[in-house]
C-alpha cells in the first residue's frame, strides 16, 4: 500500500483563470465545470534506495533487495542518498520550479504491514521543490498550462501479497525505501483528456531528464487523481481522490467516469463524499475505498534521524547547466530548424527516443536529409508498423540510419515513394538495408527517358480517344494516363518523368 | 599476580598498566570479573552474561599483546554493555519483553569501536525498558539493585535503586563486576545513575558518538557515553567510543582528541558558571551544601566562579517530556510483532499489532507512547510539539549566551541520593523530577558529566554535574578531574 498523503491540494487555488466553454460538461440541469489535480508518484531512477544502500531493480526475488534499514531493524538509521536528491533537483529544474536550498524530511506515522518502520519518511512542510509550471499540448493542437504545487521526496512502502496463503498476507520489502518523487499539480486540469495529457507530458519530461523511467505498468509512475465538479464560477465542489491510476488511458477513463458519477449524484439531490476511490480498469468505473473521515492522523514531525537537506545555489546551477534539451525546447527547435509542423514536432518530441531516432534519420550533421519527408516516414510508416508489432521505437527492426538510407533512395529518384513503402515493409521484416532490397528485387525506378517514352507512345497509340480528350484540355485524363504508365512499369517509372513526357507528347 | 578481588577493583588506567607490564593477563582479569559477576547476581545488573565470548576476546587480547600488537589503553579491559546497544549474535532487548530473543546480525558502531580497541565484553546490562526510567524499575528483567546501602534514614537496610535508565551499567561498575560500562543518556540516563552509584557518568556532546546500532528512544537526544570509576577511565573509554560515523547522519565529523591528555590538573583561570535557576525549591540542604563545596573546591584550584543565568531552565523538564515521548512514539512503532521479537497472534494483523504491543510494552513505555502520540496529533501538534521545539531553541540559546561568561557550568547531578525500590512508583512526575538538573544539557545537546563528590547524611553517594560547551569535552573532563581529586571520594567500602 502506498498511503494517501494528506491534502497537499486542499486550499490550493487553481492558477487557471476563467473557463473554456468547450471544457464544460452538460448535465441534466445545466453545465458543469470539472476541476482536477494530480498527485503523481514517480520512482527516482537511482541504483540505490532513498535512505539505504539496497538495490532498486524491478522484478528481483521477494525480499532480496532489503537492507537492515529497509526492514526497520532496531537501531538502524537512514542516510540520504545524494543521487536521489540530485535527481529531484533536476526534475524540479525540468518543471521550471523553485528549488528549495533547504528542505526537511518528516515522518508520516501509520501502521501497515508493508511499512516496517511504522512511518514513512517524506517531506511535508518543506519540500525540496516548490512551485513550477508546465505547458501541456492536446491532440487538437491546443495547449494549456498546469501549475506545479510542489515536488517532494519520500520512501515507497513494501508490497503486500495476498494470494500466497488462504489466511495470511505475505510481505515483499524490495520496494520498501525506494525513492519516490511526489509531484503535486495545482487543480488546473479540466477534463479527463487534459489529465491524461498532463500525465503524458510529465512522464515525457521525467524521461527526458532520466529521473524516472516512467514505466507505468511496473509501477514506476502512478497517479492519484483528485476530481470535483462545480457550476461555472462557483466555489469548488467536494472532491474524490482516485488512487494509484497506472496508465494514461485509465486516467482519462477514471476521470470521465467520476465526472459523470458526481454530476448525476448532485443532480439527483445527493452530495459527493470526500473519499478515496479505486479505479477498476475491468469495469471502467471508480468505487469507494474508504472515507477520509476514517483516515489516519499521520502525526507528521521532522525526522530526528536526519538533518535538513541543504545545498547551495552553485550546486543547483551546475545541475541546471547540465540538463538535456527538454521536450518544449526540442519541439521549438524542430519547428524552427527543420520547418516541421507544430503537430509533427509535438509527436516526434513526446518521447526522447523518438526525437533521437528522428534526428538520427535526418542526420543534421551529415546527410541533412529532408526533415519533412523523414517526419512523415517516422510518424506514419514506422509508427504504424511498430504499433502493429507491439514494439517501441527502441526495439525498431529498422535502425534510424537504415531509414535514412531508404529516404536517400527516394531523394535521388532511385525508387518512388510508393515502391519505398514496399521496400520499408521488407526492411521491417528482414532488417535488410533498403539498397540491398531494391537491388535484389529489381525495384529501381525507371528513369531512362527512352524506356518511359516508348511506354507512353504505346499508350497513346492504343488509346487515341483518351489522347484526344487530353489534347482538348481534359486534365482528368492526364491522371488516367499516368496511372496506366505506372501500371505498365509495375510502379517503377518515375512519376514526375511520366508526367513530363505525357505533357510533352500530348500537350504540344 | 594480584588477588582476584584486587583485579576487579582496578581502574581501567591501572588495569591497562598492569596488562602492559605483564602483571596479569587479560584472561585473568576477565576471569576475575566473570567470577565476581557470578557472585553478584543478586544485583541483577546483567540481563545477559557472555562468559565464553569474554574469555575468547580476552585470549585474543593476550595473543595480540604477546605479539607486541596491543591496541591501546582498552586492550584486554572487560566492559559491560548496556542492553540498548545491538551486539552481534548476543541478546539485545532494551530491557523490553517485546524484543524477546532478539539477537542482532550486526554490531553497533560504538561497541564495534570498543572491540576494535581490544576491549572485552562481559555481558549486557539491565536497564529501564527502552531507556525510559530513572530507577531501573521498568525493566522486563526485573529491577536492578544499587550496591550501596543507606546507613541510616528511611531507606536504611532497604534495597536501593541504582538510578536509570543505565542502572545495570552503573551498578556493575560500582559493584566491581565491570571495569567500565557503556550507557546511553537521553535526559540523564548516564549521569543520574552515576550519581546514585557513586561513579563517573559522562554524556558526550550530541553527535560525538554514533547512534547506529543503538536501539532508539528519542533520536534527537540519545547519546552513548561511558560509566567508569574515575574521570580518567571515562576519558579513555570515550576516546574509543567517539568518532564520526557515515551511517549516522547526526554524527559530527570532527577529530577525536586524546581526552586523557586533557587531564592536566590545571584549571587556573577556568571560569565556572553557577546558574541561579538551578537553586530550586525543595532541593535538600545537603545537595545545596555539596554544590557549594564543589564551588569551593574549584575556586581553591584556581578557577573563577561566575554567577550565570539560564532563564529557561524551568521549562526544560516539561519540554523534554514532550519531545522525548513524541520521538519515542514513532521510534517504537517498528515493534509490531512482524519481523523480530515477541509476537502475540491475533485475529488479523491489527489484532496482532494490538496484542503484541499490549503484551510486549510495560506501563511506562505505554505511557510515553500515549503522551508522544497525543502531542503529535492534529490539533495538539502546534500547542505541544512545536511549542516544545521553540522552547528547546531558547534553552540552547541560554547556554550559548552563558558561554560568553563561563567555560563550564557546575550544578548538582540529581535532587536526591538513591531511593528505595518501590518509591515513586505510583508518581511518574516525582520520578521524572530525578532528571531536573540533567535534562537542560540534553535538550541543548551539550556534554555533561557527573562526578561522585560526597555522601549524603545517610551515607549514600551524591554527584556533582559539570556541563561544557558543545565538543568541549576536554575542558569539561579537566574540570571533572580536578573536582574528583578534591572530593577524594572513596567509593563503596
Amino acid at each position: 500500500m502506498t498511503d494517501t498523503a494528506p491534502d497537499h491540494l486542499s486550499g490550493h487555488v487553481t492558477t487557471r483563470i476563467g473557463h473554456n466553454q468547450k471544457d464544460l460538461v452538460e448535465g441534466a440541469t445545466g453545465p458543469w465545470e470539472v476541476i482536477i489535480g494530480l498527485e503523481v508518484h514517480a520512482q527516482v531512477t537511482s541504483e540505490a534506495k532513498l535512505f539505504s544502500g539496497a538495490a532498486t531493480a524491478f522484478g528481483a526475488e521477494p525480499n532480496t533487495q532489503v537492507s537492515l534499514v529497509d526492514a526497520a531493524m532496531p537501531g538502524m538509521l537512514p542516510v540520504i542518498n545524494r543521487e536521489c536528491a540530485r535527481q529531484a533537483i533536476r526534475t524540479g529544474l525540468g518543471l521550471g520550479a523553485q528549488i528549495n536550498l533547504r528542505s526537511v524530511f518528516d515522518r508520516k506515522n501509520y501502521f501497515y504491514p508493508d511499512l516496517p518502520q511504522g512511518y514513512q519518511i517524506s517531506q511535508f512542510t518543506q519540500p525540496i521543490v516548490g512551485e513550477g509550471r508546465i505547458t501541456v499540448d492536446l491532440p487538437d493542437g491546443e495547449s494549456f498550462e498546469v501549475g506545479i504545487e510542489r515536488l517532494h521526496l519520500e520512501q515507497d512502502a513494501g508490497k503486500s501479497i495476498h494470494d500466497q496463503h488462504p489466511q495470511k498476507t505475505f510481505i515483499d520489502l524490495n520496494r520498501s525505501g525506494v525513492a519516490l518523487m511526489e509531484i503535486v499539480s495545482k487543480p488546473d486540469i479540466r477534463s479527463g483528456e487534459e489529465a491524461a495529457a498532463y500525465l503524458g507530458k510529465l512522464r515525457s519530461i521525467l524521461r527526458y531528464l532520466g529521473t524516472c523511467d516512467g514505466d507505468m505498468s511496473q509501477g514506476s509512475m502512478r497517479a492519484d487523481v483528485n476530481v470535483s465538479v462545480r457550476r461555472p464560477g462557483e466555489d469548488l465542489g467536494t472532491r474524490a481522490e482516485i488512487k494509484n491510476v497506472n496508465s494514461l488511458r485509465f486516467v482519462r477513463q477514471a476521470v470521465d467516469y467520476e465526472v459523470r458519477r458526481q454530476i448525476e449524484l448532485i443532480e439527483d439531490g445527493g452530495e459527493v463524499d470526500q473519499e478515496t476511490r479505486l479505479f477498476d480498469a475491468n469495469r471502467g468505473e471508480t468505487r469507494s475505498m474508504r472515507s477520509k473521515e476514517e483516515a489516519h492522523d499521520y502525526r507528521y514531525f521532522p525526522d530526528p534521524d536526519l538533518l535538513p537537506l541543504e545545498f547551495d545555489q552553485a550546486f543547483v546551477d551546475a545541475l541546471a547547466a547540465d540538463l538535456p534539451e527538454l521536450p518544449d525546447a526540442k519541439k521549438a527547435r524542430f519547428i524552427d530548424d527543420y520547418g516541421l509542423s507544430s503537430y509533427d514536432a509535438g509527436v516526434l518530441v513526446a518521447e526522447r527516443e523518438t526525437a533521437e531516432y528522428f534526428e538520427a534519420v535526418i542526420d543534421p550533421a551529415g546527410a541533412k536529409r529532408d526533415a519533412k519527408l523523414a517526419a512523415n516516414w517516422v510518424t506514419a510508416e514506422l509508427f504504424g508498423r511498430l504499433n502493429n508489432a507491439d514494439k517501441d521505437i527502441t526495439e525498431s527492426p529498422v535502425a534510424a540510419v537504415q531509414l535514412g538510407g531508404l529516404i536517400d533512395l527516394i531523394a535521388d529518384d532511385t525508387i518512388s515513394g510508393r515502391i519505398a513503402k514496399d521496400v520499408f515493409a521488407e526492411m521491417f521484416d528482414s532488417g535488410q538495408e533498403a539498397a540491398a532490397i531494391v537491388e535484389e528485387k529489381g525495384l529501381k525506378q525507371i528513369t531512362d527517358t527512352g524506356a518511359i517514352e516508348s511506354v507512353i507512345d504505346q499508350l497513346i497509340a492504343d488509346n487515341p480517344d483518351q489522347a484526344d480528350q487530353y489534347r482538348q484540355g481534359n486534365t482528368k485524363v492526364a491522371g488516367w494516363f499516368t496511372g496506366q504508365a505506372m501500371k505498365a512499369t509495375q510502379g517503377q517509372a518515375n512519376p514526375q518523368m511520366v508526367n513530363q513526357i505525357l505533357k510533352d507528347k500530348l500537350g504540344g | 599476580m594480584a588477588g582476584t578481588s584486587d583485579l576487579t577493583r582496578l581502574t581501567i588506567a591501572d588495569a591497562g598498566a598492569g596488562l602492559a607490564a605483564g602483571d596479569f593477563s587479560a584472561r585473568e582479569l576477565t576471569q576475575a570479573h566473570l567470577d565476581a559477576m557470578a557472585a553478584a547476581r543478586d544485583l541483577n545488573a546483567y540481563s545477559a552474561e557472555t562468559p565464553d565470548q569474554a574469555l575468547a576476546m580476552a585470549d585474543a587480547s593476550d595473543a595480540r599483546r604477546g605479539q607486541g600488537d596491543a591496541q591501546g589503553p582498552l586492550d584486554g579491559i572487560p566492559l559491560a554493555i548496556k542492553d540498548l546497544f545491538c551486539t552481534e549474535g548476543v541478546l539485545s532487548t532494551a530491557g523490553s519483553h517485546i524484543l524477546d530473543g532478539f539477537k542482532p546480525t550486526y554490531e553497533s558502531t560504538v561497541t564495534q569501536q570498543l572491540w576494535d580497541a581490544g576491549a572485552v565484553m562481559l555481558g549486557k546490562t539491565n536497564m529501564d525498558e527502552f531507556a525510559m526510567g530513572s530507577a531501573n524499575v521498568t525493566s522486563h528483567y526485573g529491577p536492578c539493585l544499587n550496591p550501596w546501602k543507606a546507613a541510616s534514614g528511611d531507606a536504611a537496610g532497604k534495597d536501593l535503586v541504582p538510578g536509570g535508565s543505565s542502572g545495570g551499567s552503573a551498578s556493575a561498575v560500582a559493584a566491581n563486576i565491570a571495569l567500565g560500562a557503556t550507557g546511553t543518556d537521553t535526559g540523564g540516563s548516564i549521569r543520574q545513575p552515576g550519581s546514585f552509584c557513586g561513579i563517573v557518568g559522562m554524556k558526550p556532546t550530541y553527535g560525538r558518538c554514533s547512534r547506529w546500532g543503538i536501539i532508539a528512544f528519542a533520536s534527537s537526544l540519545d547519546q552513548a557515553g561511558p560509566l567508569t570509576r574515575t574521570v580518567r577511565d571515562g576519558a579513555l573509554m570515550l576516546g574509543a567510543m567517539a568518532g564520526y560515523d557515515p551511517k549516522d547522519s547526526t554524527s559530527v565529523d570532527i577529530p577525536v582528541p586524546d581526552y586523557a591528555a586533557a587531564l592536566t590538573g590545571d584549571i587556573r583561570g577556568l571560569r565556572v558558571g553557577i546558574p541561579a535557576e538551578y537553586r530550586m525549591d525543595g532541593t535538600p540542604p545537603e545537595i545545596e551544601a555539596l554544590w557549594q563545596q564543589g564551588r569551593d573546591w574549584l575556586r581553591d584550584a584556581g578557577a573563577e566562579i561566575v554567577d550565570i543565568s539560564l532563564p529557561h531552565t524551568k521549562y526544560a523538564l516539561p519540554t523534554y517530556y514532550i519531545v522525548a515521548p513524541a520521538e519515542a512514539s514513532s521510534n517504537l512503532a517498528r515493534y509490531d510483532g512482524v519481523r523480530y521479537g515477541l509476537r502475540v497472534e491475533g485475529e488479523d494483523i491489527i489484532d496482532t499489532y494490538e496484542k503484541t504491543r499490549a503484551a510486549g510494552f510495560g506501563p511506562e513505555v505505554k505511557r510515553r507512547i500515549m503522551i508522544g502520540t497525543y502531542v503529535l496529533s492534529a490539533g495538539y501538534y502546534d500547542a505541544y510539539y512545536l511549542q516544545a521545539q521553540r522552547v528547546r531553541t531558547r534553552i540552547a540559546d541560554d547556554f550559548r549566551a552563558a558561554w560568553d561568561k563561563c567555560d563550564v557550568i557546575l550544578t548538582p547531578t540529581a535532587p536526591s541520593a538513591a531511593f528505595a525500590i518501590g518509591e515513586k512508583m505510583d508518581d511518574p512526575i516525582a520520578m521524572y523530577l530525578n532528571d531536573i538538573f540533567t535534562v537542560p544539557a540534553s535538550m541543548a545537546g551539550l556534554p555533561a558529566i557527573s562526578v561522585p563528590a560526597g555522601l549524603s547524611a545517610d551515607g549514600l553517594p551524591l554527584g556533582l554535574h559539570l556541563i561544557g560547551p558543545a565538543f568541549a569535552e576536554e575542558t569539561m573532563l579537566r574540570a571533572a578531574d580536578v573536582l574528583e581529586t578534591a572530593a577524594e571520594f572513596e567509593g563503596r567500602q
